[in-house]
């Protein structure tokens, strides 16, 4: 593990500059304090991604990692000239950039192919925009559709094509038009396992043999396993607001062996980087407006289970357990802080092990399973505590949704103001706490079975 | 190495192939197209001299149909309607040409209003109510403004005339599709609208690449809806009274107008037998095409459970005559669409303007409409009461409150007959298949020319106008009732009708828990829409005539009809902006609440 050369960077200031020694090449783009907030009517802006530097060199591929909300889409989406940054710049081709810029393409993660085009007419899209002429335009498509091996599927449909073949299109349509750099918003994320493999394989391949125009690759990926096998540096973000906590540089020679130990020990060693917040976290009091995700009581208790079941013995390694249930990181956290929230169990160092509490919940019956969820949620989310103590306050105990949504409004930005309101509904129901309306949008305390008898 | 993965076995590298001349790669590129070519060699197919007779056909009927245009208006007063059933196909292509030109009209004018909303706040602020408005508006209780005013564009041409027509016509077909495409530019994938944007495309090419194809279903399932909400509208407008001018263009409509006037039921009864011909021409010929044609736009990336077919559409797909005829328009199309590389690069540079900008214009912007719609306003209250003074807005009312009970009343009545049939129906998926089509195609026959039977029926019999005038209000809009919850029905879920049969869910409780709750929506569409017809044909169904007998019922729709063939102005005015506001507030007030009540219900999200 020697050779890696880590930052360190604190979660305060991370200046992730890599001036690092023995980078190759020449510096083909420049991130400078890009900086990414809302205004909002009343109270501080909202961050959506703290002031971000990154040189990008010629012949890297970057990742850029870290769980959804964690502001990795929002850089990259600034780089490709889709938004506006609020501080700071991207220089490209010594100017700063202004939209989306010639020599930058992007893959997209859902594919973002036009349904109503051909492959080849796909293709061809990405050219037309620049005034190819018809000829020329048919030739260069050809040749990215044989580079990328599509050769046979020229006159499919997208819906004809599995969703492999699909992102080979999405990979066609970003290289047809020779790129400088290529973004890729989780290019494989939408893909089976296999599929997957096959094509970041391939498309290795292709860039290690030069075959590609591109000089620099800079990938958003949740999926820590894929930007070691793929990047040269990962930058490591975490949420809330989005940030740079981490900058590692990934110190094997292409082809990785992901079965190396010290493939895996890195990839361990990412693991508990990523985790380093919610250890941290546990000490401090959470306020009213900590996110909360949205996950089913079904697979918390599921997870406490199998925590709990011979196999683990209350303990478990993260990385493991989430290949052994077959778990993105971007579903395994959530599940693991959420139980670390409940106080159901602890996170530290990559590896999570149940608290007495969740021993006690594993084997108890579904009553008391809820009665004891009810009393941690009181005493551990003070959202839950809080829209308790108002419905019991109030005369007719009930309240409207929107009351509480602006005041999770003050702290989270909209989308996840709304995910943490139907987690605590969710969970709320569950313990029995509370019972929500969804028509008239109210929280009340009165439970249905008085009133639907008969 | 080279890369192949996921391909099978090509025999040609395309790189080499790159090389090739023009004509291989075009082969490659389209290995169904080199197919084709060697096997059926030079001989035209069956499908070509189809396609040929179809084109040239077409433009001879134009050509013959619109001859008459430059003629001057007394040439129409000359040659009255013949009422020989000969004459009945020139009509009909009159009247179909007069469809058509609206429905060219519409198109341009929705996407331009529609692109307008969907991209500036400023300009949808406004232009989205207003669209609401006027899609309420009755149609007909306009028909004279629209007369005198296109006459006077074009004194005593017949041109004028046709436009005053066409122009009814678009007003019945326009909102709808406006409404449509504005939807659908909301709500434009966000992953490919960033593709496009991506890609750099101009506003031309994202236009035709994304906004355009996303938008093709919706607008052609809309435009089917409007050509069939249309053919009421083209049979009213043909024949027009306004004061002591009466204008009959030649048509299916004019033709009825005078078989009435003549009390001719022989040509009634051709009139009706032309009107179906030319509904399943349309739909064979243009709908049924469009839709299967539209299906490749559709934006989910798979297929469909059910492919719609059409054989106009295969016999174009087939036909290399048809394809060559095409080609010269494809080409010209991209030659115009095609950004040069000169013009991308000037694209580049932006505007700067200050900082405060966006806030002045936004006051100047607000701040005139504000003053336009006060001034709007007063104009109409010291019109009103300068003429007819208050008292006759509340006798408006009134009248307006007949209708309206008469409405209610009728939606109901249809919606207790055709709910259990559309229900029953829309269970067997055979006749549904069968029945959906016919249900279409009643909803877009004109009702109207079946008022003279009723007039027949009433006057004879001795019933009582204000009760018996009432069905043919709803004669031609319960369709959409049957229609909508025949689809309804046949797309609920068979696990939930297993479940319902399961939990032996009998009589009440099997439409109260199981298929109420799962039709609703469509339900309620179709209500909304056949109430929506209601207040229009009120407007000719609650004042028939038949030769010279002549049946009135109590109602606005008698009252707007009075006042326009008096040509008394005011009246009219206050009659249209009565049951515009009638209209309006039924939808505010009861369908919207409803119709989003019941998604909800049925589970569908937003």
């Amino acid at each position: 593990m020697n050779e890696e050369s880590r930052n360190p960077a604190p979660a305060s200031a991370p200046a992730a500059t890599s001036a690092a020694a023995g980078q190759p090449g020449e510096t083909v783009l420049q991130v400078r304090g890009v900086r990414r907030s809302f205004r909002r009517p009343h109270g501080e802006p909202l961050v959506v991604l703290e002031s971000v530097n990154l040189d990008l060199h010629k012949g890297e591929i970057i990742g850029l990692l870290g769980r959804s909300g964690s502001g990795k889409s929002t850089l990259l989406r600034i780089v490709a000239g889709l938004i506006k940054a609020s501080d700071g710049e991207v220089i490209y081709r010594g100017q700063p950039l202004h939209g989306a810029a010639e020599g930058i393409s992007m893959v997209f993660q859902s594919f973002a192919l036009f349904p109503w085009l051909t492959v080849l007419q796909n293709v061809e899209a990405g050219l037309e925009a620049q005034g190819v002429p018809p000829d020329e335009m048919r030739e260069l498509a050809l040749r990215a559709i044989d580079l990328i091996g599509l050769d046979g599927f020229a006159n499919a449909y997208p819906r004809e094509l599995s969703g492999g073949m699909r992102q080979r299109v999405g990979f066609a349509r970003a290289l047809v038009v020779n790129p400088t750099i290529l973004l890729m918003d989780e290019p494989f994320s939408a893909l089976d396992v296999l599929t997957a493999e096959t094509l970041r394989t391939d498309f290795l391949d292709l860039w290690i043999e030069n075959k590609l125009p591109i000089k620099a690759v800079l990938l958003v990926t949740h999926n820590i396993e894929e930007a070691v096998f793929m990047c040269d540096r990962i930058l490591v973000f975490s949420a809330n607001p989005g940030r740079v906590v981490a900058e590692i540089k990934v110190p094997f020679k292409h082809p990785r062996n992901r079965l190396d130990p010290r493939f895996r020990q890195l990839v361990d060693d990412i693991y508990s980087r990523m985790t380093v917040r919610a250890d941290a976290g546990k000490a401090t009091v959470l306020s009213i407006g900590e996110r909360l995700h949205e996950v089913s009581t079904n697979l918390l208790a599921g997870l406490i289970e199998t925590l709990a079941s011979d196999i683990y013995h209350g303990h478990a390694d993260m990385p493991a357990l989430a290949q052994t249930l077959a778990l993105e990181v971007d579903e395994f956290f959530p599940l693991a802080e959420s139980l670390q929230m409940l106080g159901y169990a602890e996170i530290a160092n990559g590896d999570v092990h149940l608290t007495p509490l969740g021993q006690q919940f594993a084997l108890a019956d579904t009553q008391s399973r809820k009665v004891g969820f009810a009393k941690q949620m009181l005493t551990r989310i003070p959202l839950a505590a809080h829209i308790k103590s108002v419905l019991d306050e109030r005369p007719g105990h009930r309240a409207p949704a929107v009351r509480f949504l602006s005041e999770l409004e003050d702290y989270l930005s909209d989308s996840a103001a709304e995910q943490t309101l139907r987690a605590v509904t969710m969970w709320g129901r569950y313990a029995e706490l509370f019972t929500y309306d969804d028509a008239a949008e109210t929280f009340s305390l009165e439970m249905p079975e008085a009133e639907t008898v008969g | 190495m080279e890369f192949r993965t996921g391909s099978g076995d090509p025999k040609i590298l395309l790189r080499e192939l790159a090389e090739a001349p023009a004509a291989v790669r075009r082969i490659v590129a389209h290995p169904y197209l080199a197919v084709r070519g060697i096997a059926r060699g030079g001989l035209p197919s069956f499908w070509d001299l189809v396609a040929f007779a179809l084109l040239f056909g077409t433009l001879l009927l134009v050509s013959f149909g619109t001859s008459q245009f430059g003629a001057p208006l007394s040439a129409l007063e000359k040659t009255p309607v013949d009422l020989h059933p000969s004459a009945l196909p020139y009509y009909a292509l009159r009247t179909t040409l007069r469809m058509a030109a609206a429905m060219v009209v519409s198109l341009v004018f929705s996407i331009g209003y529609a692109s307008l909303a969907a991209k500036s706040k400023r300009a949808e602020r406004v232009l989205i109510p207003l669209l609401d408005i006027l899609q309420s508006v009755p149609i007909l209780g306009f028909l004279t403004f629209t007369y005198t005013f296109f006459l006077g564009l074009f004194p005593g041409r017949v041109l004028g005339a046709e436009l005053a027509s066409v122009f009814v016509i678009f007003t019945s077909q326009a909102w709808n599709m406006t409404f449509s495409i504005y939807q659908s530019l909301r709500t434009l994938p966000p992953d490919l609208s960033e593709a496009c944007t991506s890609l750099r495309f101009g506003p031309l090419q994202r236009f035709r690449r994304l906004e355009l194809p996303f938008a093709m279903p919706g607008l052609i399932w809309n435009m089917m809806m409007s050509m069939s909400g249309g053919w009421f509208f083209v049979v009213a407008s043909e024949a027009i009274t306004v004061g002591d001018q009466t204008i009959t263009l030649p048509g299916v409509g004019s033709y009825v107008a005078t078989a009435i006037l003549q009390m001719n039921r022989g040509a009634i009864g051709w009139a009706i037998l032309a009107m179906l011909i030319v509904i399943l021409l349309y739909d064979q010929l243009l709908f049924r095409p469009l839709i299967a044609w539209g299906e490749k736009f559709r934006a989910d990336n798979e297929p469909g459970q059910v492919q719609p077919e059409s054989w106009i559409l295969r016999m174009l797909q087939r036909s290399r005559f048809a394809a060559l005829m095409w080609r010269p328009f494809d080409n010209a199309l991209n030659r115009i669409l095609r950004p040069r590389r000169a013009a991308v690069a000037v694209s580049q540079s932006s505007l700067q303007l200050p900082a405060w900008t966006p806030l002045a214009l936004d006051i100047a912007w607000y701040g005139a409409i504000v003053l336009t719609a006060a001034y709007g306003v007063w104009t109409t209250g010291r019109y009103i009461s300068h003429s007819i003074g208050f008292g006759e807005v509340g006798h408006a009312v009134l009248l307006g409150l007949a209708t309206m009970t008469r409405v209610i009343l009728l939606v109901a009545l249809a919606s207790l007959i055709w709910v259990p049939i559309g229900v029953a129906i829309g269970l067997r998926p055979r006749l549904a298949a069968m029945a959906q089509p016919a249900a279409q195609f009643l909803a877009a026959f004109p009702a109207n020319l079946l008022f003279p039977v009723a007039v027949a029926l009433i006057v004879s019999f001795h019933l009582h106008p204000d009760i018996w005038l009432s069905p043919l209000m709803i004669f031609g809009t319960q369709w959409y009732i049957l229609f909508n919850v025949v689809a309804g029905a046949s797309v609920f879920p068979h696990d939930l009708r297993d479940a319902a049969g399961n939990l032996h869910l009998r009589g009440w409780l099997w439409w109260k828990r199981a298929m109420i709750p799962g039709i609703l929506p469509y339900y309620v569409t179709g209500a909304m829409t056949a109430a929506g017809g209601c207040w229009n044909a009120s407007i000719v169904a609650e004042w028939v005539t038949w030769g010279h007998t002549h049946v009135q019922a109590f109602g606005l729709g008698a009252y707007i009809e009075q006042a326009s063939t008096d040509a008394d102005y005011p009246r009219l005015v206050l009659g249209v902006a009565v049951m515009s506001l009638f209209v309006v507030g039924f939808n505010r007030v009861l369908w919207r609440p409803l119709y989003s009540s019941a998604e909800r219900l049925a589970g569908i999200d937003e």
